[in-house]
C-alpha cells in the first residue's frame, strides 16, 4: 500500500491466532443463527437442520478450542488474558469522553500486551462467565438423551438447561454487538479489523489529538495515509 | 372378452389353492365339510368334530361374551353394555349389531352363551363368500333374500359347504369386516382402521402394505387359544423394553411396536439416533410414525349430532345429504355428521388406563360429557404422549336422571327410531332393554370420545418432522409437563435478552453517531 509508511507497524496477531479468531467468529455467528432458531425465535433452516448444524458447529468449536487452549499454553499467549484494573478508568473515560474529543488512545498496544485493560476484563468475563454458562448448559443439552443412564434426570430439568443456555446466548449476542462496534475504534475505522486479518497493526503515536481525531475517515481517505 | 372376470376368478382360485397349500390340511378334502349345511351351527358342529376345544376357547373371550371388566376401575364394560357417541349402544338393537358377534342367533337375552354350536367359526376363518348380514343376529343368508329389507336388492344364499372347505387363517379382511365398520360404516369409529387397509399401499401402512410385508392383523395381535391381545380399553401405552426374541416366553403384550422393534429402535444417523431414542421416554412410537389417520381415502366420523335426526324432505320422506365426494353428511335416521380425512391427531398423555361413562353414570349436561377418559400424565412411568382421535357427539340423555340414553334404532318394529322417527318411543324402548330408569324427559347433550391411533403406520420417511412439534403452535401445542425446545422458553428471558441486544445495538449506534458528529464539529 504505502512503501514509506511513517508509522511503526507491530505484528500483533500471529497466524494461528488469526485463524482461531475468524473460524471461531464464523462458528459462533452460525451457532447464534441456528441456536436462536432452535429456541423458537424464527424459522430459517427448519428445526431439524438447525439442530444438526448447531450440533456439528458445537463439535467443531470444541475441537478448535482444544487446539487453541494448547496453543495458548505452549506459546504463553494465555498471559494476554490476565486481568488488570490498571488504567481501566482511563479506558472507560476514553470511550465515554475522550474518543469524541479526539483524545489519544490511553492504551499503548504492544505484541506482548495486545489487549487493553477493558478488553482483558471483557474477555475474562467471556471466559469465566459466558463461556461456562453456554458450554456447561450446551453439553447437558447435547447429551440429554443420556441423562437417564446416569440419573441426571433426577436432579436436572431440561427447562433449566435450556434457560441457562439461552441466557448465555443472549450474553454472547450482546458481546458480539459491542465487540464488532469496538473494532471501529482504532486509529482508523478498519485498523483493528485489518490487524486481525493481516496480523499487523499500525502503532499510533501517542499524544497527537489532531491525527487521531481524523481516524474516523477511514483508510480510503488519501489525505490521512502517511501523515505523521 | 374373457378378460377381467375370468382372470379375477382364476386369481381367486389360485390364491385360495395357494393359501390352502400353505397348510398341511386341505379342508376341501374333509368328508365332514362336504355338506350340505343347513345353517351356520351345522358348520360349527363339523369344525368342532376335529377342533374339539375351539368353541370353548372362543367362549372365554370378549369376542363371544361382549363383556369386560375394566382393570382400571373394575367397572363392567364390553360391547353388550358400553356406550359410545356413534350408534350409542347395543341393547335393543341386538339383531342388527350382533352381525358382528362371533356367534349365531343372539337377538335378545334368551341367547344361550354356553351352546358351543352357536360359535361362528366362519366369521373369522372364512376366505370369502361369507357375510353376516345385519338384522340376522349373526347369521349369514341361508336363502336368497331381499337385503336390506325393502331395498329391492337381493343377496344370494351362502354356499356354506364351499366356505367351510376353504377356511383359513384370519386376514385383514375377516377382522376388518367388523373392526373397520364399527359405528355403522366404513372407518366411522377408529379413524385408523378402515377398508383401505385391505389393499394398503406402503404409504398407508408399512406393515400391512400389500406390496410390502402384507401383515395380517394377527401378525401383531398374536392370539393364543383364541384370545386376541391388544385392547383399546386397557392399552399398553408404554413398553420400555427391547424386542421379544422369537420363542421368548413373555407376559408382554405382543401387539406393541416395541415387542418387535424394541424401545430404542433408531439407528441410522449418528446425529439423531440417540436423540430420537431419547424421545421414546416421552412419546409413543405412534406419535411420530402415524402422521395422520383416515389416510386411505375413507373418511372417519369426527362428529355426530343425533339431535338433528328425524327431519323429512318435502315429501315427508327420510333423506340423506352428501358432500362433494359423495359421503353422507346428513341422514334422517342418524343426524348430522362431521367427516375427516387425513386428520392430524390430537396428542395427550396416556398410561393405558381408560375409564368410561356407562349407562348409570350421572353426567353433568352443562359441559361436554366425556364418554371415555384417558388417564396418565407427565412423570407417570407408564404414560407416553399418544396420538388420538377426539370425536365430538351430541346424543340423547335423561334430563331428570342425568344419564345417557340408549335409543332403540335398528331393528324394524313400532318403536325403532330408524323406522318411526319418534324419539320418545325409541328412547323408552331402549331404556326398557337396558333396564335403566327413564323419566320420559330427554334432551341432547354434547359428548366426547377418545380413540387411540395406532394403525396406519407410515414409512419412516413420512414420520412427523421435528418442527411439527418443535414450534410454537405445533402438534404438541396443548401438551403439558414437558419442555419442548422451539415451543417453550421463558417469554421473560426472551424479552429481556432481545431488549439487552437492542440496548447494546442502540448504545453502539449512538456512540458511533456521536463520534461522527463530534468529529465533523471538531473539524
Amino acid at each position: 500500500m504505502n512503501e514509506h509508511r511513517p508509522v511503526r507497524r507491530i505484528y500483533v496477531f500471529k497466524r494461528y491466532e488469526r485463524f482461531w479468531h475468524w473460524s471461531q467468529a464464523v462458528l459462533i455467528v452460525f451457532m447464534m443463527l441456528t441456536g436462536f432458531e432452535i429456541a423458537g425465535a424464527y424459522e430459517n433452516f427448519g428445526f431439524r437442520r438447525a439442530v444438526e448444524y448447531h450440533t456439528l458447529t458445537a463439535w467443531a468449536l470444541l475441537v478448535l478450542w482444544a487446539f487453541t487452549i494448547f496453543w495458548q499454553f505452549t506459546t504463553g499467549e494465555w498471559r494476554q488474558y490476565i486481568p488488570t484494573l490498571k488504567k481501566v478508568d482511563a479506558m472507560v473515560r476514553y470511550y465515554a469522553w475522550g474518543i469524541f474529543r479526539g483524545a489519544p488512545h490511553p492504551y499503548h498496544k504492544t505484541a506482548l500486551k495486545k489487549h487493553n485493560p477493558l478488553q482483558r476484563l471483557a474477555y475474562l468475563a467471556l471466559l469465566a462467565v459466558v463461556s461456562p454458562v453456554i458450554w456447561v448448559s450446551g453439553l447437558f443439552y447435547l447429551f440429554y438423551a443420556w441423562w437417564g443412564d446416569y440419573g441426571v434426570d433426577r436432579w436436572l430439568e431440561l427447562e433449566w438447561v435450556a434457560t441457562a443456555h439461552t441466557a448465555g446466548a443472549f450474553m454472547m449476542l450482546v458481546f458480539f454487538i459491542v465487540h464488532v462496534y469496538l473494532t471501529t475504534t482504532g486509529h482508523t475505522v478498519f485498523a483493528h479489523i485489518k490487524a486481525m486479518i493481516t496480523g499487523w497493526e499500525d502503532e499510533e503515536p501517542e499524544g497527537d489529538p489532531a491525527r487521531s481525531g481524523r481516524s474516523l475517515q477511514g483508510d480510503d481517505d488519501p489525505a490521512r495515509i502517511g501523515m505523521p | 372378452m374373457i378378460g377381467r372376470g375370468a382372470a379375477c376368478a382364476l386369481g381367486v382360485v389360485l390364491w385360495m389353492a395357494g393359501s390352502a397349500l400353505a397348510a398341511t390340511a386341505d379342508h376341501g378334502k374333509f368328508e365332514e365339510l362336504q355338506g350340505p349345511f343347513a345353517s351356520g351351527e351345522d358348520v360349527t358342529r363339523a369344525c368342532l368334530s376335529c377342533h374339539t376345544e375351539a368353541a370353548r376357547q372362543v367362549m372365554a373371550t370378549r369376542h363371544w361374551t361382549w363383556e369386560y371388566e375394566n382393570p382400571a376401575d373394575g367397572s363392567k364394560l364390553g360391547k353388550k353394555t358400553m356406550l359410545n357417541g356413534f350408534c350409542i349402544g347395543d341393547r335393543s338393537n341386538e339383531a342388527f349389531c350382533q352381525s358382528c358377534h362371533v356367534g349365531y342367533g343372539w337377538e335378545d337375552d334368551s341367547f344361550d352363551f354356553s351352546a358351543e354350536e352357536k360359535v361362528d367359526c366362519l366369521a373369522c376363518h372364512n376366505t370369502g363368500g361369507y357375510t353376516k348380514l345385519s338384522g340376522l343376529a349373526g347369521h349369514p343368508a341361508y336363502e336368497r333374500m331381499e337385503w336390506p329389507p325393502q331395498s329391492g336388492k337381493f343377496v344370494e344364499a351362502t354356499d356354506l359347504a364351499r366356505v367351510a372347505q376353504h377356511v383359513g387363517s384370519t386376514s385383514r379382511k375377516t377382522c376388518g369386516t367388523c373392526h373397520y365398520y364399527g359405528g355403522g360404516g366404513d372407518g366411522v369409529k377408529h379413524g385408523d382402521l378402515d377398508s383401505s387397509l385391505n389393499a394398503a399401499p406402503r404409504e398407508l401402512d408399512v406393515h400391512m402394505a400389500q406390496d410390502g410385508l402384507n401383515f395380517a392383523c394377527s401378525d401383531c395381535h398374536q392370539a393364543e387359544e383364541h384370545k386376541v391381545p391388544g385392547s383399546r380399553i386397557a392399552m399398553t401405552a408404554a413398553d420400555p423394553h427391547g424386542p421379544l426374541v422369537r420363542g421368548q416366553k413373555s407376559e408382554r403384550n405382543p401387539a406393541t411396536c416395541q415387542s418387535c422393534h424394541g424401545d430404542k429402535p433408531h439407528k441410522e444417523s449418528l446425529l439423531h439416533a440417540g436423540r430420537l431414542n431419547a424421545h421414546t421416554d416421552t412419546l409413543a412410537c405412534q406419535a411420530c410414525h402415524i402422521p395422520g389417520f383416515a389416510r386411505g381415502g375413507v373418511p372417519t366420523k369426527m362428529g355426530w349430532d343425533w339431535s338433528t335426526a328425524g327431519r323429512m324432505d318435502q315429501n315427508g320422506k327420510p333423506f340423506q345429504k352428501k358432500d362433494d365426494k359423495g359421503h353422507v353428511i346428513y341422514d334422517s335416521r342418524k343426524g348430522d355428521f362431521v367427516l375427516g380425512e387425513n386428520v392430524v391427531p390430537d396428542y395427550l398423555w396416556f398410561n393405558g388406563k381408560v375409564t368410561y361413562t356407562t349407562a348409570d353414570t350421572r353426567i353433568d349436561p352443562s359441559a361436554e360429557v366425556a364418554i371415555n377418559t384417558f388417564h396418565g400424565g407427565p412423570g407417570d412411568p407408564d404414560a407416553r404422549i399418544w396420538p388420538v382421535k377426539i370425536f365430538h357427539g351430541r346424543q340423547p340423555y335423561d334430563v331428570e336422571h342425568r344419564t345417557l340414553l340408549v335409543p332403540h334404532t335398528a331393528t324394524p318394529d313400532d318403536t325403532a327410531f330408524w323406522y318411526n322417527f319418534d324419539w320418545p318411543k325409541a328412547l323408552a324402548a331402549g331404556a326398557a332393554a337396558t333396564g335403566q330408569p327413564y323419566s320420559g324427559k330427554f334432551d341432547f347433550v354434547a359428548t366426547r370420545m377418545i380413540w387411540p391411533i395406532t394403525h396406519m403406520v407410515a414409512p419412516k420417511e413420512q414420520a412427523v418432522a421435528c418442527h411439527e412439534c418443535h414450534s410454537r403452535d405445533g402438534r404438541l401445542a396443548g401438551v403439558e409437563g414437558i419442555y419442548v425446545p422451539g415451543r417453550d422458553g421463558l417469554p421473560l428471558l426472551h424479552t429481556a435478552g432481545w431488549l439487552a441486544a437492542l440496548a447494546a445495538l442502540a448504545g453502539v449506534l449512538i456512540h458511533g453517531a456521536l463520534r461522527i458528529l463530534t468529529h465533523y464539529r471538531g473539524k
